[in-house]
């Protein structure tokens, strides 16, 4: 497919799911739309582009395909939305999404063998250790694929991931993607007024890291970048793309804010939020 | 009657250092992390033997428990080693969310488990974890009781699917059971049959608490002792039925009173079967340096301890 078509595609595709993450979130009364609309890209672009692996040939143990792990796993209507829309499974069970008996956990859960996830995830900090355990096998069994892994930027502050971001650094596992969401927000506010990261591209490199920065809300430099990182595998060093995103993107009220984190609009927040983003592909 | 005895002091670490080594060489897919504790906790032999499929994680456990989920979902058996208090308390979030709710075929072996790790006090005898790992669903609590039979426990949990918590302890102490048994989990072991008193033990303990029935034995007493190497999921039938016989009980542990076996035996005794307990068990405090030997008598774990909670839980059910 040609660049520019292709672009359009997972554009349409992205906003449809946008529409699918408000529409979640708001039947359920409850979830994070603020990190899922600003992820959307990403995710839409990794399982329906980058991802050498078919939704069909999901498997567990993720060998012979590339593997994503979500560490932020609160941002499960950008996930669940992103793996539906791609073919992992049917969109209308998105309308289950947190309710009794679904395989649409509020965090991501293999309890209910939901094509797509490998590990549960919600409590932060966790998402790159399990990633390099399987970057490690992938190594072992000689499977050139990729480990991709997207992890928040505010969950930056818990130790554990230093822990992994060092092993990976020294021991040179580079065959692995990490992307962090940095939005600079968190709960209870901006990044930088409640624990700042202060240099976090010159702190990677520090830990031995080939990073990249970009845009991802942007789908032609997103895309661009992915590919750069994947041209980076397998030099030597682990490889972290620091993706500037805005919280609630593609709703005007959602974004500049931390507010809307982890909190469902009302009816009337609701009619305005749809309002504003177009039916590309018909909602579930 | 005859008594069994012990052949000679041997470390229960060492027993899990054999096991992996052997379980290593019999399953390719068997992978060992470490937190810069490799010679301490025994897996130096894996190590030496297997360098690629040795990973040297740092000190740094709780990378090391999300990188062993990481190997067990690929398809790998990670046994993952440290202290018994490094590698479940410290780590206990990791746990419940990456090994035992995402049914991660994860082995975490704790070395150095309770008070027997005598000189370097409390902040490394761990006497919780027992309590903290069985409230995890979907985990296996094991404590077995000597070397063969960590040995023979290593072995076993290699070929089981799911994740286990393998506890064990640093000291030489004494080498009773079989060399080469047959280890099934959750399954108890009789050593010794008796109508009077059922003996429930498990780890450090069960040897005293065959002393102590040879010195019950000696009053006239006939005191069942059954090890319970299983702790979760506890062998239900194997207790019910002894107690049924005796109706009465003595646990006995190295570990806390709070969540230890004696709670699990408790719990199941008075949905079925209520009758007079007591526990050998530690209070509500943290431990102290001394000796192995020492420490534990300070504490009351001890086969004197047990010969008088017998007496008392036999009293009780007059």
């Amino acid at each position: 497919m040609p660049n520019k078509e292709r672009i359009t595609r997972l554009e349409n595709q992205a906003t449809q799911s946008r529409r699918d993450i408000l529409r979640m979130v708001y039947a359920a009364q409850s979830g994070h739309p603020g990190g899922s609309l600003g992820c959307i890209d990403y995710m839409t672009a990794l399982f329906s582009n980058v991802m050498r692996r078919s939704p069909k040939d999901f498997r567990m143990d993720g060998k012979d395909q590339d593997m994503f792990f979500l560490s932020n796993g609160h941002i499960t209507p950008c996930l669940y939305s992103a793996l539906a829309r791609s073919g992992y499974f049917d969109i209308k069970e998105l309308a289950t999404f947190r309710k009794l008996d679904s395989r649409l956990q509020g965090h991501p859960s293999v309890h209910d063998h939901l094509p797509g996830i490998h590990v549960a995830s919600g409590s932060l900090g966790q998402g790159l250790s399990v990633a390099l355990g399987a970057a490690e096998a992938k190594k072992l069994n000689k499977d050139p694929y990729l480990v991709y892994v997207l992890a928040g930027d505010g969950e930056l502050q818990e130790g554990q991931n230093w822990e992994a971001i060092m092993y990976a650094g020294a021991k040179k596992v580079d065959n692995l993607i990490l992307t962090v969401d940095y939005n600079l927000k968190q709960i209870d506010g901006p990044i930088d007024k409640v624990l700042d990261l202060g240099d976090l591209a010159g702190k990677f490199r520090a830990f031995d890291w080939h990073v990249l920065e970009g845009n991802g809300n942007n789908m032609e430099e997103l895309l661009d970048v992915l590919s750069q990182a994947k041209a980076a595998c397998g030099k030597g060093k682990p490889v972290v793309f620091l993706m500037r995103t805005e919280m609630g993107y593609g709703v005007d009220f959602m974004m500049g804010t931390h507010k809307w984190h982890g909190t469902p609009p009302n009816e009337e927040q609701f009619n305005m939020a749809i309002a504003q983003i177009k039916e590309t592909l018909g909602d579930y | 009657m005859e008594k069994i005895q012990y052949t000679e002091l041997k470390e229960c670490r060492a027993g899990f250092g054999e096991g992996l080594l052997e379980a290593g060489k019999q399953n390719e897919d068997i992978v060992a992390l470490c937190a810069d504790l490799t010679a301490s906790v025994k897996m130096d032999a894996f190590a030496k033997a297997f360098p690629e499929r040795f990973f040297q994680i740092g000190i740094a456990e709780a990378n090391m428990i999300g990188m062993a989920a990481g190997f067990a979902l690929s398809g790998k058996i990670p046994f993952v080693g440290s202290f018994a208090n490094f590698c479940t308390t410290r780590v206990l979030d990791q746990i419940r969310m990456v090994v035992a709710y995402s049914n991660n075929n994860v082995k975490i072996c704790g070395s150095h488990a309770g008070v027997t790790t005598g000189e370097d006090g409390a902040t490394h005898q761990v006497m919780e974890d027992i309590g903290f790992i069985k409230g995890l669903p979907n985990m296996v609590v094991i404590n077995p009781c000597d070397f063969n039979q960590t040995k023979a426990a290593t072995l076993a949990i290699a070929n089981y699917k799911g994740p286990v918590y393998l506890r064990f302890g640093r000291p030489k102490m004494p080498n009773f059971t079989p060399e080469n048994q047959q280890f099934e989990i959750g399954k108890a072991v009789v050593l010794k049959e008796g109508k009077d008193i059922s003996i429930f033990a498990t780890g450090h303990l069960v040897y005293p608490a065959l002393e102590a029935a040879y010195m019950l034995h000696d009053k006239g007493i006939a005191a069942e002792v059954i090890n319970i190497h299983t702790i979760k999921p506890l062998d239900n039938k194997a207790v019910l039925d002894s107690v049924m016989k005796t109706k009465c009980v003595v646990t006995a542990e190295e570990h806390l009173l709070n969540g230890g076996l004696g709670d699990s035996v408790a719990q199941l005794l008075v949905r079925n079967y209520p009758v007079p307990q007591e526990y050998v068990a530690m209070e509500d405090r943290f431990g102290i340096s001394g000796k192995p030997e020492e420490v534990l008598s300070y504490f009351g774990l001890d086969k004197e301890h047990i010969f008088n909670a017998s007496l008392k839980a036999i009293q009780r059910k007059k």
